[in-house]
């Protein structure tokens, strides 16, 4: 049991127990996506007649914020474990152990995957139960959970990151609204070619967030499109590995030792 | 090459960036098996010296061997001879007793058939078998403090880190665990390292104590010694009327310097415990009707003021305050 695998796995395992003993951290995530969809799927059904929009379901186009939404909720919660971890001590403690501090960070960071990955299987589940029909079929399923898993990393990176620089829960949390506005400011509503409004337009097609949308997209609306994955999956890759960058060079400096 | 379980230390210093030297230069050596208490102060520099010391802070200066290994350049083979409980219980609440002791179990490396074992022979030690399956946000401080002890005993360390392990804790647990920590020195040969506010606990538990104020050491030694370095005992008198006060004083200043007393006339005796029986006789020649003679050994606090000046009760209030 000295190998560094063993210990991703034990804390990996810690991280999820944790989050399961928190209601509000499951319910919300699964939750709040599903309802923004609901109400997004009824207001905005108008849209599908828009001339150019992909899609004559609207509930289909809108399936992959929730992806996008689910995994920063899991990373919010996972930065503002590690964050607790830091004040509480437990971190010290864990220094103190022969762990390494790579194991601590993917550890950590499995926690997060894995609840991405079920989190993304219940959207996925949800989508189609309401008649959604992913047009990859299942190897484009098995793609998309991939690349919820990813989301999960990089984003969960970013949060570990600003656990690790801050040691305060309450300024991950802060982190969240930031998040959220790129979101907003994407085309999380609407494709991009369909965006009246320049500056929106603008700011939607600079906002990786975008790419990450239009990847999920593609999957559940289009099937197979290079262009779509590779910009998706490129630019999580480079999130992940700036957020794991910036994480690994705090950490030795939070473990102190 | 042999690694003793001894601490040591050589002009250790840590120096915070805009802030005092917290540690200015001590030099430390307890021996194995020995418990040393660290006393002093909120602020005085004992917390900064055990994070030295357990590999989590690094010295701005000087050096430090614990178990035989110093704590900069072989930092993997401290940590695995030391077990800490920081001043803090370092734990998760969302976790049970039962599952903190096998993580940690698991991440010492114990063998996994042993882990199980391992974590209920704890907390059978510290009294918490029966809270094992509880989450730990629902423990007393108490609770908690034992439980953070039995995590520092997991992988059956020789040298044992305690940062104030008793601050805010009620009589009954802070008296449990002195008699854990006691046991662990004499019968498994741990070396303890103490940090306290209280005399009581050094007074009580260490073989010897350092007391530290503003990041320097200014004594060592066994309590008794310290004692009989510092302080003479004092001998209080209290009359048995409202007229004797007066006669007491004569009778008792022959004998010593007049200290202050609440309840009657107190005397630091010139003669120390010997000079005793000479008072009583004295008291008896005068005739004086006496209610209450008390003598009382000096204490820990009259080390720390005759050293520096200052008294440590009435500074042990809030044990939270970072040093």
């Amino acid at each position: 049991m000295r190998t560094t695998a063993d210990q991703v796995l034990l804390l990996a395992r810690r991280s999820i127990v944790h989050t399961a003993r928190q209601p509000a951290a499951i319910v919300f995530p699964l939750l709040f996506p599903m309802l923004l969809l609901a109400v997004n799927s009824g207001g905005l059904r108008a849209e599908t007649h828009l001339p150019g929009f992909p899609t004559k379901s609207f509930v289909a186009f809108a399936l992959a914020v929730p992806f996008i939404q689910g995994a920063l909720f899991a990373t919010m919660n996972a930065g503002t474990d590690l964050a607790r971890d830091v004040e509480t001590g437990f971190l010290s403690r864990l220094s103190l152990t022969p762990l390494r501090g790579a194991a601590l960070l993917a550890g950590q960071l499995g926690g997060v995957v894995a609840l991405g990955v079920i989190q993304a299987c219940f959207y996925l589940l949800v989508g189609l139960v309401v008649g959604v029909r992913p047009a990859a079929g299942v190897g484009g399923v098995a793609v998309l959970l991939v690349f919820a898993a990813m989301i999960a990393l990089a984003f969960g990176s970013i949060g570990a990151w600003a656990a690790l620089r801050t040691g305060s829960p309450e300024a991950v949390q802060s982190l969240f609204p930031v998040f959220f506005v790129f979101l907003f400011i994407s085309s999380m509503n609407i494709p991009r070619n369909l965006i009246s409004t320049t500056w929106f337009r603008y700011a939607a097609t600079a906002n990786p967030v975008s790419y990450l949308l239009e990847c999920v997209r593609s999957l559940i609306i289009t099937g197979w499109n290079g262009e779509a994955l590779l910009l998706g999956f490129g630019i999580v890759t480079l999130v992940a590995i700036t957020g794991l960058s910036l994480a690994a060079y705090t950490l030795p400096r939070r473990l102190a030792r | 090459m042999d690694h003793p379980n001894t601490i040591e230390a050589e002009k250790l210093v840590r120096e915070f960036k805009k802030g005092p030297r917290a540690v200015d230069g001590i030099d430390l050596h307890v021996d194995a098996g020995e418990i040393y208490g660290f006393l002093g102060p909120n602020g005085a520099g004992k917390s900064t010296t055990v994070l030295m010391l357990t590999t989590l802070l690094p010295p701005t200066a000087g050096t430090a061997r614990v178990g035989g290994y110093d704590v900069v350049h072989e930092g993997p083979q401290v940590r695995s001879r030391i077990g800490a409980a920081l001043q803090e219980a370092a734990l998760d609440g969302l976790m049970t007793g039962r599952e903190h002791l096998r993580l940690q179990a698991a991440l010492q490396a114990l063998p996994r058939n042993e882990r199980a074992a391992r974590a209920d022979e704890l907390l059978e030690r510290v009294g918490l078998t029966e809270a094992a399956d509880r989450k730990v946000r629902g423990y007393s401080g108490g609770m908690k403090r034992r439980l953070d002890l039995a995590m520092a005993l997991v992988h059956r360390p020789r040298i044992l880190f305690l940062d104030e392990p008793t601050t805010g804790l009620d009589v009954q647990s802070r008296t449990a665990l002195w008699s854990e920590v006691g046991r662990l020195a004499r019968e498994d040969g741990v070396t303890v390292f103490l940090t306290t506010q209280y005399l009581e606990e050094a007074d009580v538990l260490a073989d010897r104590v350092g007391i530290i104020d503003h990041g320097h050491i200014v004594a060592e030694g066994t309590p008794d010694a310290l004692k009989a370095e510092i302080g003479r005992p004092t001998v209080e008198a209290t009359a048995s009327g409202p007229d004797g006060r007066a006669e007491l004083t004569e009778v008792l200043e022959r004998f010593g310097t007049l200290v202050p007393s609440s309840r009657g006339v107190a005397v630091r005796l010139d003669a120390g415990e010997a000079g005793l029986a000479d008072v009583v006789r004295a008291l008896d020649a005068k005739g004086c009707s006496v209610a209450n003679l008390e003598l009382h050994q000096p204490s820990l606090d009259d080390v720390f003021l005759a050293k520096t000046g200052r008294s440590l009760e009435g500074h042990g209030g809030d044990a939270s305050e970072p040093e």
